[in-house]
């Protein structure tokens, strides 16, 4: 109403303190909230894109049953079979590439693709380092794991391209001193050496990783192994839908008697981690929009003892404690509105800012700028919360405006 | 002729700080078209009483009629209905919303009424207040006019609705005797021009003895 607008801009000080209130509170909100979720959102990113969601191996674990068992003739007398050892069972997954033609067909998946783990040596010179040697297939690794973001130097598509190409960890070259293009061997368990090409430099951000690990192609493995064309020992499932992962993975495991475990049950506790910090980004932006509601309170409460004699008049008039009250509420709401909108500004404006600060660490090679997560859903909260509080916080208020007597006001004077 | 506010025997009384018995037994009526004034000495409960006739004091035993009809008694969303419509008043002290034009202060009551155009009503304003003289102030703020040019706005203010009655508590206290003057020959003209009733409690007997009608109270008593 009218009444209320005017009653605003001749308060225009008082009023801009309250909406600035608001403004600061949603502003801070938004940031908070777009900074803390955008960091989160990157570091689930970082697990979730380069985690299988089901990793499917063969474990090497003692058989469920042991040989004794199969004895009928001592099949009632009591057993004991003292230090059960795993039986030395390959590494290899049996049947590995009709697995994955099946896997790939399932609606569920996005992809399933295979991996060789391998153990070697690098020698270069007279240096002799142990590592792991991974065979991949470079381009389905960058489809679905995000493989490319941790290669710093050279390029996932070299290593696809180069044979006998090798993309070296990072800690490994450093060590050597080698550099792109150089040449380095690798010996297998059994002895044998074979020399490979850098192709490109790998970084994963852990020391321990990079220290050791390399990647080749699936065949450059297999070739060094002197194994055949169908040894894998890992076969990596993406799927469309996270949330379906750990009955996947029972699945599988029943059904091809294979170990398969889950990315939830293999980052239990990256999980608390993310929702602790969204708690606590959801606390603090709570307390401020709070303080701002207390803010808006103080102002329309003196506002109603400045106004008494108008609200006197008004109700002398004619206007009923419903009106009065109505025009308090609005008084709040345009407050709100307008501080609201404006924090939302502030929001994105100090979001556009930091998105563009720069934010390097070596652990995330790929990251140039801080990350920030504008998700239109948080402004839509932010302005709803901005009028809920500030509904709130004039509610009492002008629940008093509607109390006044208009006679004793008049008679007071 | 026919009345337009009437009494029942009205008592009020005050519980604090003590019990007093500030108004006993008032029955009183006024009629269409009638100048009446209220004196009496200061604290013998003439503002009080007009409050009470005025609708906004609903503390009070027996019965008040607003054009025959009674009034005592009914929910406060009709009686700022009946507020709005039936009654203008009159302050000593001039209260206008002093952040609003004077032009905006007369319209409100008939906005809040709502039974016009903004135009019509607009009109409306601007002729109440040629009929008081003073039209060229109509877009000044409230806050920039003298005592007795605000006094004359709030009585324009009272007519916007035209109302059945005009109350005013001394609505001449805080006014020179050229302004008070003045102000008694707006009523005075309305009266005769448009047969409005009007109830004005005043202390000046020079005001009082040119209205039609004198009602004296001592002590929350009706003596004449
Ligand atoms: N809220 C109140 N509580 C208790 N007593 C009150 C209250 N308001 C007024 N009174 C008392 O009631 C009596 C009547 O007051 P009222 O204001 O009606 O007098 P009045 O005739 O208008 O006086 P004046 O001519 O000075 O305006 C006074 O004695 C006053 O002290
Ligand atoms: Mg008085």
């Amino acid at each position: 109403m009218a009444i209320a607008k005017t009653h605003l801009l001749s308060k225009i000080k008082q009023t801009s303190v309250a909406a600035l209130g608001v403004t600061f509170g949603i502003g801070a909100y938004i940031t908070l909230v777009c900074f803390m979720t955008g960091l989160n959102k990157m570091l689930d990113g970082l697990i979730l894109n380069q985690t299988p969601h089901i990793h499917i191996y063969s474990e090497i674990e003692p058989s469920k049953e042991q040989p004794i068992a199969g004895y009928e003739t001592l099949e009632n007398s009591f057993k004991v079979v003292h230090s059960i050892k795993p039986k030395q069972s390959q590494k290899k997954i049996h049947n590995a590439l009709p697995i994955m033609a099946y896997i790939n067909k399932d609606k569920r998946v996005k992809g399933a693709i295979p991996q060789i783990k391998s153990n070697i040596f690098y020698i270069s010179g007279s240096i002799e380092l142990g590592g792991n040697l991974r065979g991949v297939e470079p381009l389905e690794e960058a489809r679905l794991f995000d493989f490319q973001n941790y290669v710093v130097k050279g390029s996932h598509e070299d290593l696809h391209k180069v044979d006998n190409g090798i993309l070296l960890g990072s800690g490994i070259a450093k060590k050597m001193s080698l550099k792109l293009g150089d040449k380095i061997q690798v010996s297998t368990i059994k002895g044998d050496v074979f020399p490979l090409k850098i192709v490109g430099i790998y970084q994963s951000g852990l020391a321990e990783v990079d220290d050791i690990q390399s990647f080749a192609t699936i065949k450059t493995v297999q070739r060094i192994l002197g194994e055949a064309e169908n040894y894998i020992t890992d076969i990596n499932v993406k799927l469309y839908n996270i949330e379906e992962a750990y009955s996947m993975a029972q699945e599988m495991e029943n059904q091809f008697g294979l170990k398969a475990v889950d990315i939830k049950t293999a980052n239990a506790q990256f999980e608390t981690g993310t929702s602790i910090r969204n708690l606590i980004t959801y606390a603090v932006s709570i307390a401020l929009l709070i303080v701002a509601g207390f803010g808006i309170y103080n102002i329309l409460n003196m506002f109603i003892y400045e106004k008494m004699n108008d609200i006197a008049i008004l109700k002398a008039t004619g206007f009923s404690g419903k009106d009065v009250q109505y025009i308090f509420m609005c008084q709040a709401l345009i407050i709100g509105l307008v501080g609201g909108l404006l924090g939302l500004l502030v929001g994105f404006a100090l979001t556009s800012l930091i998105d563009t600060l720069p934010f390097e660490t070596e652990a995330l090679p790929t990251i140039k700028t801080f990350p920030v997560n504008f998700d239109p859903w948080f402004y839509v909260i932010g302005i709803t919360f901005a009028l809920v509080s500030t509904f709130f916080a004039g509610y009492l208020p002008s629940r008093k405006a509607k109390k006044i007597d208009p006679v004793k006001i008049i008679r007071g004077q | 002729m026919s009345t337009v506010l009437e009494t029942k025997n009205i008592n009020k009384y005050f519980r604090k700080p003590v019990l007093f018995h500030v108004l006993k037994d008032i029955n009183m009526s006024i009629k269409k078209g009638e100048f009446t004034s209220i004196i009496g000495k200061s604290g013998c409960g003439k503002s009080t009483l007009l409050y009470i006739l005025s609708t906004m004091d609903t503390e009070y035993e027996g019965e008040l009629y607003l054009n025959n009809e009674l009034v005592t008694g009914q929910h406060h969303n009709k009686l700022s209905y009946l507020r709005n419509k039936h009654i203008g008043f009159v302050f000593q002290f001039h209260y206008l919303l002093s952040e609003f034009s004077v032009l905006e202060n007369v319209m409100l009551p008939a906005k809040k009424l709502g039974e016009k155009s903004l135009e019509e009503i607009e009109h409306d304003a601007r002729n109440k207040l040629e009929i008081l003289n003073i039209g060229h102030l109509a877009d000044k703020r409230a806050s920039r006019i003298s005592g007795g040019e605000k006094q004359r706005v709030a009585i324009a203010r009272a007519l916007i609705n035209n109302p059945s009655i005009i109350l005013g508590d001394e609505p001449t206290g805080n006014l020179d005797s050229h302004n008070s003057e003045n102000v008694f020959n707006v009523f005075k003209q309305l009266c005769d021009e448009q047969g409005l009733s009007l109830l004005i409690v005043t202390h000046d007997e020079d005001f009082a003895k040119k209205t039609d009608r004198i009602i004296t109270m001592s002590d929350g008593v009706i003596i004449s």
